[in-house]
């Protein structure tokens, strides 16, 4: 029944909203998508990355170079960037699994700093720090209204087909990592390839949210693959709550409406960033959803 | 044919023997104890059983199956199951669930990742968990049960593996006299075609358990033989009572 | 100290920029150095007494304010001193090359590695034969155990993060010639940093050494060779080292 209102809302939106908040709404949609296969990892496997923006990056940069250089239509590259993206997935998965913890977290990171470096040093294929412009969105989906529906289609799906990998026997043994990998193998889990495979999951959705991400922008910047971005992805997820559903879709309202509200206010977008960092971490550790709720319980229940 | 032969099986911590040399066979559905004082390597070498700890050197041969070189998940799915003694359960999920992750362990269902967590798992869990007297608990969180049916919990988890070698890591430490009833009974209901291999640190706890007795001291193996004959044994009384 | 810090490759640049100023009232840069790395060290001991210090354990919450603190640092830099790069100028007694058996050096460049071999010969020392170091590698051990021993583990450690803080800072200092700071330094520096690390292997200073060599050495290679892909070359020998060896060349512990 919510989910119906909320689903009405969201169709209805852009017969009401400017195209500014259209094309927002957009954008926390991808970013959402990005968050959500962050979560995955983070929340459902205990797997801290800090690289995820490899996945998003590489797949906008496939679609775009397949496009410009090879003059392919969005029929082969999209597939192609996501194959390619996956496979890339599953040999980082290979590396990065060797360790866990913050062994993981610092291959992860050192994977996506090799990507952003070379992105950002083979101009010949990349143009560098100029970025690739001139870029097409599928569907000639060009003004605000019907790029919102298609993102919000490929959100939807998305999202409904992670949360049920969540659900699925899988997801449950994914958790039972999660809690206790030793006791998961005396119980004849795989430990290493239940990782593996969600690691190369959650790589395919970075790479779904990457194409988005290109097809919105029209435009791809090492930027995409900068540690910046995979720390605004995990920032996301610990903001709305990391390991629940509607966390990372919450978070990433909230760090886009930060990003896009409070930069226009203020010049220092990146100090900005460290403090909600720093905040978020030390006064609302479990998250933004589950801490409003433990502050709205209290106070409910002294009145 | 044995369920479980051991082969010379070494360990060291970082040149700390903590099993040097250790053989043993186990008959299939026997009950077998291994007693020895704290810090003697019991835990250790269940760990080398199953594989959570790499061996230096020996064989480890599960009904004629050389398992040494397998991974832990895969001893487990040629029928060894294991208890831990530091209780190892899935705090923030119900007892039903962390039996039914047990199931799941051995059930194809475990790769499937698009249909929804099947509720026949958990009609099974909550049987298992009524082998153990538990299954008024299965919609409780692990966090909010007592000690004693942790434990219980414990062995559940290895019961629903329906193993063929279970090996239990003292799985009466820490208990009242009451529950110490309860988990031997549960114990001694296990079926003979299981062949139980059991740890215990203090020797009159478990004797009337064992067929045979293993003692283990310092790592190696000083006495083996049936109950009369370990208890009997001069080397037993000087483990234990240190002259 | 098994702390995830990734405020270090913005550390560096800090002693960079502290480097350029203060060589503007002293024209001396081991007087620079010295103070740059004073400064940045006592900024890691406030870091890591009120903040690291509540977040123990949970690493993904310190990744998480050290990698804010490193952008609040890069961010406050970048309104301090411009976004133009600024040289640091090589002492003047140094910029001769230096001739050995035909092959000519720039002399800063030895010198740098000379000073880097003997901080890293007096941090093995420190380490492994005095006191204070034994009591820092029990603590680091086993913390519990040293606190109960009387050992003061959390002076320790605050003092250690100051000192991998102030190296850290000094470091930008002395860099400073041969990179000058410029923003984004700390993105470049903090790569080569965890590569070093994970390729000697976390708590080894041996390791940390023959790290920084081997990828001093390909990334200097690599760069000369394959400008555009010097980072996937730089990249190449931790691949095969955590393939092979997860714990890095000297680790103690798992990366």
């Amino acid at each position: 029944m919510k989910l119906a209102a909320l689903a009405c809302l969201l169709v209805a939106f852009p017969l009401v909203g400017g195209e500014f908040y259209v094309n927002l709404a957009s954008q926390i949609f991808i970013f959402a998508i990005f968050a959500a296969s962050i979560n995955l990892l983070l929340g459902y496997g205990g797997l801290a990355t800090l690289g995820h923006a490899s996945y998003l990056g590489v797949a906008a940069y496939t679609s775009a170079l397949l496009g410009l250089k090879l003059g392919l239509g969005h029929w082969i590259a999209a597939p192609a960037a996501l194959l390619g993206t996956t496979l890339m997935a599953c040999l980082f998965g290979l590396i990065a699994l060797r360790a866990t913890g913050l062994g993981f977290l610092m291959l992860t990171l050192a994977l996506s700093q090799v990507l952003w470096g070379t992105a950002y040093r083979w101009v010949a294929l990349t143009d560098g720090d100029n970025g690739l412009r001139g870029l097409s969105r599928p569907f000639h989906l060009d003004d605000a209204a019907s790029f919102y529906y298609f993102a919000l289609a490929a959100t939807a799906a998305s999202l409904w087909l992670m949360a049920r990998f969540v659900g699925s026997p899988f997801g449950a043994a994914l958790r039972g990592t999660r809690d206790q990998p030793r006791r998961m193998s005396a119980l004849g889990h795989n430990v290493w390839l239940i990782r593996w495979v969600s690691f190369v999951y959650a790589g395919f959705w970075g790479a779904v949210s990457g194409l988005l991400f290109v097809y919105y922008h029209k435009y791809i910047h090492p930027i995409s693959l900068s540690l910046t971005n995979s720390a605004e992805g995990l920032l996301a997820v610990i903001a709305g709550g990391s390991g629940t559903l509607g966390g990372p879709v919450v978070g990433a309202a909230i760090v886009m409406l930060l990003k896009n509200y409070v930069s226009a206010y203020i010049e220092r977008w990146n100090t900005l960033l460290g403090l909600v960092f720093v905040l978020i971490v030390v006064f609302m550790p479990e998250g933004v959803v589950p801490g409003v709720k433990r502050l709205w319980l209290r106070f409910a229940s002294r009145t | 044919m044995a369920a479980l032969r051991l082969q010379n099986l070494r360990k060291s911590f970082g040149g700390l023997p903590a099993i040097s040399d250790v053989s043993l066979e186990v008959a299939p559905g026997e009950r077998r104890l291994i007693i020895g004082p704290n810090g003697a390597g019991k835990t250790t070498l269940f760990n080398l059983v199953t594989g959570d700890l790499p061996r230096d050197a020996g064989n480890v041969i599960l009904f004629e199956e050389d398992v040494t070189r397998l991974a832990p998940h895969h001893r487990v799915h040629r029928g060894l199951a294991r208890t831990y003694q530091i209780i190892t359960l899935f705090p923030k999920d119900t007892l039903e669930h962390n039996i039914a992750l047990s199931l799941l362990g051995l059930s194809k269902l475990r790769w499937n990742a698009f249909r929804s967590f099947d509720a026949d798992l958990y009609v099974e869990a909550r049987a298992v968990l009524a082998r153990v007297g538990l299954e008024h608990l299965a919609k409780r969180g692990i966090a909010e049960v007592a000690y004693g049916d942790k434990r219980r919990v414990e062995i559940a988890m290895a019961l629903a593996q329906k193993p063929r070698v279970l090996l239990l890591d003292e799985p009466l430490a820490g208990l009242s006299r009451e529950e110490r009833a309860t988990v031997k009974q549960l114990i001694a209901a296990i079926p003979r075609e299981v062949t139980v291999v059991m740890i215990e640190h203090d020797m009159d706890t478990a004797l009337d358990m064992a067929e045979r007795i293993t003692v283990l001291h310092y790592g190696r193996v000083i006495v083996e033989g049936t109950r009369a004959e370990v208890v009997a044994d001069p080397k037993t009384r000087e483990v234990y009572l240190g002259h | 100290m098994r702390i995830a810090n990734l405020t270090h490759g913005a550390l560096f640049m800090l002693g960079a920029y502290l480097g350029v100023s203060i060589l503007k009232l002293m024209p001396n840069l081991w007087v620079a150095a010295l103070l740059g790395g004073l400064a940045v060290a006592a900024f890691g001991g406030l870091l890591e007494r009120f903040i690291l210090r509540k977040l123990a354990g949970n690493i993904l919450g310190q990744v998480l304010v050290t990698l804010g603190f490193a952008y609040i640092i890069a961010d406050l830099c970048l309104v301090v001193w411009g976004g133009d790069p600024i040289p640091i100028p090589t002492p003047e007694f140094l910029q001769q090359p230096l001739r050995v058996a035909g092959f000519a050096f720039p002399a800063y460049r030895v010198a740098v590695v000379v000073l880097s071999v003997l901080v890293g010969m007096a941090l093995h020392l420190l380490m492994e034969r005095t006191r204070l170091g034994a009591m820092i590698r029990a603590g680091v051990d086993d913390m519990q155990m040293a606190r109960a021993v009387g050992i003061p583990v959390s002076k320790l450690f605050t003092l250690v993060f100051c000192l991998g803080a102030g190296l850290a800072g000094a470091g930008g200092v002395i860099g400073g010639p041969i990179m000058s700071a410029y923003p984004g330094l700390d993105a470049d520096m903090l790569p080569l940093a965890l590569i070093v690390v994970i390729l000697g292997g976390v708590g080894s200073l041996a390791g940390a050494f023959a790290g920084s060599f081997i990828t001093g050495f390909v990334y200097t290679f690599g760069v000369a060779l394959f400008p555009q892909l010097a980072y996937v070359i730089l990249f190449l020998p931790m691949i095969f080292v955590i393939a092979f060896r997860p714990r890095g060349l000297f680790g103690k512990f798992a990366a």
